[in-house]
């Protein structure tokens, strides 16, 4: 038999101590607690605000411990009616700006905290909570960026003295000019390819029009930045919501996944995250504007007729940096607004040679209404659609030039000032976004979950470690000892990498069980065989491995290709099994292999003699 | 265990026992077609435990008075839990309505919210199409993996291994009318995993059987090779089938069509590496000089452990 080098023995007690250390962590149940932050992210949580929790809670005889992280106050209790209780207390009595979340906290021990070592993270299956996927509508950014590019280029027509007779928006996005001469188009030609560089060269358009279409690079541009943004906002929303450890990823090309765990009144996050209302100003249309350069809106309040807005925006909401809600001296809501320095300049520039002019403020709020269409074989289908809603806040008259601060007035009520501040705080999604899946587990289907996920597995085990005992004795012995070594191993990687573990995870887990088993069924058929051929016991045994190790390689390497075929295609339930079963394939053909050899060799290794084996 | 069964006797009758599986299944899935879960169709799901048993009548009731016509009412896993479906709505608040609507009419109960899911009509579509990519990539990957490890007449048996346990298994589906969703597609792909880990099993011993028997009989050698295989094959397949089992009476609601498709998966894939794989090398016509050239025997004894 050949000498296992003492490396060997080694590397196994290394790794096994590793896996045993590393998935130690979620042994240990967490705690139900309350996190509390201050609502400025920029403002880490201080002993200021811990103390208060723990003066507000002694007031109301309540015993919790309080800590005092890194970004938040955490109170830990033992119950989750008690957690609830401390979050109605600390939501009724803290005065400061904060934002209260349920949270789990980990019980891990300081020690294993030290070396790195966490829990896995549990998916919103097992802790119950809401997933959110949304899709951004891209095509509207894209049109909002041509809209105040054509505004900009009337402008600067204006400036260059080109005349056109007509420059709109196509309903493709591309920009239609008309020009009075061919000369006015030619220097209009001229003067966008040297300014401007994201449009399609050569311009088409014949005799006098001109019409301007984003090139590809552009407009991949437009929908990245447009997904970018709404990440930003989304994630400012989800602050304000109050959540612990949310996620907020882009997913895919245009769309973002929002994951809430312990969220359960998924009406209002949804309301609060899908809002896309935000602000425009306008300045008031002239007797002389002509009708294609304004529209008509609508008061927000109803009080007012109708009054008509030049087309061309002044700034948009995006370049709002601060938003407070607050009242003016008549006891009436109102939000004062804070620009940031280009929104200064641009506001600064609109308004000085305007004076005496009036200013709207148009609120723009996006919709999505079912409305039914006929496909292609007649039948009705409903289909979604967004819409745009514009109103007027208010309509007021410049009496000097504006800065960057200014107040709005006009709104109906202080809830709804507080949500404009808020929008405006958490900044506007640069394009309205649709909610294309949902998934809400309440937190008792999570809880069943995980038992069902346990007792499934244990019972596994058990059936498979009982049969593997009866049908190969002391090698059956290895062989459990390596199947629940690889569990073990498997836990601590998923750990390591906080892998987000699932119910279909903890199938992949099972599943990985049964089949693990399949090294060492290979290697120990092979030393049968060896053994029936009348080989000697060790070199059967050393036959046996050598010859299997192919075959389980092959064997193991086709199904890990399926397995990242499913970790790279997969969403959702799919991913989560893809994980554990590629992990599983990983550790269990060290633990199958090596794991049972080095049991094996400490069990028969030493005899000279060897009769016979108990196989 | 050592066997000495003549399997390729055996053959014509697998043949026609495996063709009259797939034109069922075929056949099924053209008729009966696939019963797709909400992951695949779209709509909304919502999933409510009652305290006591719910009535179900008088659920659908208020909802038909609520306004959701074509709402799917069931029992799920008990008599307290129901499943309400809506398939191919296009709405994401609906959920949340029926949630409410059924918490209004119910007051002196408590209605627990277990869960709520929408699919908006672009993912379900998506999802189905990402499915099928997803395995015909790793047909693909297999095909090329086993023909670079083996010959391509291997890669060539595999597959048609796989195809033929994929078919049968979604006609199983199909027949029966299990739901199809999400989870029963990553099931499906694990089944090509395993039965491909049985299928590379037993092509792994009659290469080397190839080599080093004196026989240039290849019926022969497949067969002893089936035979010195067959006791792994039935092994392995109980113990993932012990774990099946307990997934599938122990797992929950959500994980059962799950361990459903494998357990079909697997018998039938252990059925088709011995049977149809075996079948398609001796069709191939796979011989001595196939194997011939590659690396000199016994290589593999220096490799590890």
């Amino acid at each position: 038999m050949k000498r296992y080098g003492h490396w060997k023995y080694l590397l196994i007690l290394f790794v096994l101590g590793f896996g045993v250390v590393y998935s130690l962590p979620n042994l240990y149940a967490p705690d139900p607690a309350v996190q509390v932050s201050y609502t400025s992210s920029s403002q880490s949580a201080d002993t200021f605000l811990a103390d208060g929790v723990r003066d507000i809670l002694k007031d109301q005889d309540f015993s919790a411990l309080v800590e005092l992280n890194s970004d938040y106050v955490l109170v830990r209790t033992d119950t989750y009616q008690n957690q609830l209780k401390i979050k109605d207390i600390l939501t009724n009595n803290l005065v400061n700006d904060v934002v209260i979340a349920l949270n789990l906290a980990p019980t891990t021990p300081k020690w294993l905290m030290d070396i790195g070592a966490n829990p896995m993270k549990l998916g919103l299956d097992l802790r119950g909570g809401v997933h959110f996927l949304m899709q951004v509508d891209t095509e509207t950014a894209i049109r909002n960026r041509q809209d105040g590019t054509l505004q900009d280029l009337r402008i600067r027509f204006r400036e260059e003295k080109i005349r056109y007779s007509q420059a709109t928006v196509e309903s493709n996005a591309s920009i239609y000019l008309k020009f009075n001469s061919s000369e006015a188009k030619e220097k209009a030609e001229d003067f966008i390819k040297d300014n401007y560089t994201q449009f399609n060269i050569p311009f088409l358009g014949s005799d006098n029009d001109l019409i301007l279409s984003l090139s590809e690079t552009e407009i991949e541009q437009i929908e990245s930045d447009a997904i970018d943004q709404n990440l930003t906002t989304l994630r400012n929303r989800v602050n304000e919501l109050g959540v612990s450890e949310p996620i907020v990823q882009r997913q895919g090309k245009k769309r973002i996944v929002v994951q809430l765990p312990g969220i359960q009144d998924t009406a209002e996050a949804k309301n609060i995250l899908g809002k896309t209302a935000t602000l425009e100003f306008h300045l008031e249309a002239q007797m002389d504007t002509p009708r294609s350069r304004k529209t008509s809106y609508p008061y927000r309040n109803g009080i007012g007729a109708p009054a008509f807005l030049q087309d061309s925006i002044i700034l948009g909401g995006d370049q709002v940096a601060t938003a407070q809600a607050s009242f003016d001296e008549n006891g009436l809501p109102q939000v004062n607004i804070t620009l940031d320095g280009e929104g200064g300049s641009k506001m600064h520039r609109a308004t000085r040679g305007n004076i005496g002019k009036r200013l709207g403020v148009l609120f723009v709020e996006q919709k999505t209404r079912t409305i039914y269409q006929r496909d292609d074989e007649g039948k009705q289908v409903p289909v979604q659609e967004t819409y745009e809603v514009k109103e007027i806040i208010s309509l007021a008259t410049i009496r000097a030039a504006l800065g960057t601060t200014f107040r709005i007035t006009g709104l109906d009520s202080p809830s709804e000032s507080s949500e404009l501040a808020l929008l405006l705080r958490a900044g506007a999604l640069a394009a309205p976004m649709t909610f294309v899946e949902e998934r809400t587990v309440g937190p008792s289907l999570g809880a069943d979950n995980i038992q069902a996920g346990v007792f499934s597995m244990q019972l596994g085990l058990f059936l498979v470690l009982g049969f593997i005992l009866f049908y190969y004795r002391i090698f059956g012995v290895a062989a459990s000892l390596a199947l629940t070594f690889n569990i073990v191993l498997l836990v601590a990687v998923m750990s390591i990498l906080s892998a987000t573990l699932t119910l279909p995870g903890i199938a992949g887990i099972v599943l990985t069980v049964g089949m693990a088993v399949d090294a060492n069924v290979l290697i120990f058929s092979r030393i049968r065989e060896e053994l029936n051929r009348g080989r000697e016991p060790l070199e059967a045994i050393d036959a046996g491995y050598n010859r299997a190790f192919l075959t389980i390689w092959d064997a193991n390497v086709t199904t890990l290709i399926v397995a990242v075929i499913l970790l790279s295609y997969g969403t959702g339930p799919v991913k989560g099994f893809a994980i554990t079963l590629s992990i599983g394939i990983i550790t269990s053909m060290f633990t199958a292999i090596m794991g049972t050899r080095a049991f094996v060799n400490i069990i028969y290794g030493s005899k000279k003699n060897l009769e016979r084996i108990s196989i | 265990m050592t066997f000495n069964i003549d399997f390729l006797a055996w053959r014509k009758i697998a043949i026609i026992f495996s063709s009259i599986f797939l034109v069922v299944s075929i056949g099924s899935l053209f008729i009966k077609q696939l019963s797709w879960g909400l992951d695949f169709t779209g709509g909304t799901l919502v999933e409510l435990s009652y305290p006591e048993t719910a009535n179900i009548s008088e659920i659908r009731e208020i909802l038909l008075r609520g306004g959701f016509e074509g709402a799917q009412v069931a029992n799920f896993g008990s008599s307290k839990e129901v499943l309400i479906k809506l398939p191919g709505t296009v709405s994401d608040s609906l959920g949340s309505e029926i949630v409410s609507l059924l918490s209004a009419s119910n007051l002196n109960q408590e209605i627990d919210l277990r869960r709520i899911e929408y699919v908006g009509p672009q993912i379900g579509s998506e999802l189905r199409d990402d499915g099928g990519t997803a395995m015909l990539i790793a047909l693909a990957f297999m095909m090329l993996y086993i023909a670079f490890r083996f010959q391509s007449r291997f890669a060539g048996a595999a597959v048609i291994a796989l195809i033929h346990d994929v078919i049968i298994v979604v006609g199983i589906f199909s027949l029966i009318q299990i739901e199809f969703d999400l989870t029963v597609l990553a099931a499906l792909l694990a089944v090509i995993g395993y039965s491909l880990n049985d299928t590379i099993v037993v092509s792994d011993r009659i290469r080397e059987n190839i080599r080093s028997m004196d026989s240039d009989n290849t019926h022969e050698i497949i067969n002893t090779s089936l035979n010195q295989t067959l006791g792994r094959t039935l092994i392995t397949s109980l113990t993932t089938l012990l774990v099946l089992f307990s997934l599938y009476f122990l797992g929950g609601e959500l994980i059962k069509n799950f361990a459903l498709a494998l357990i079909f998966g697997v018998v039938i894939g252990t059925y088709s590496s011995i049977y149809i794989a075996a079948n398609a090398l001796i069709m191939m016509g796979l011989n001595k000089d196939h194997l011939r050239i590659e690396e000199p025997e016994n290589a593999d004894d220096n490799l590890l452990p």
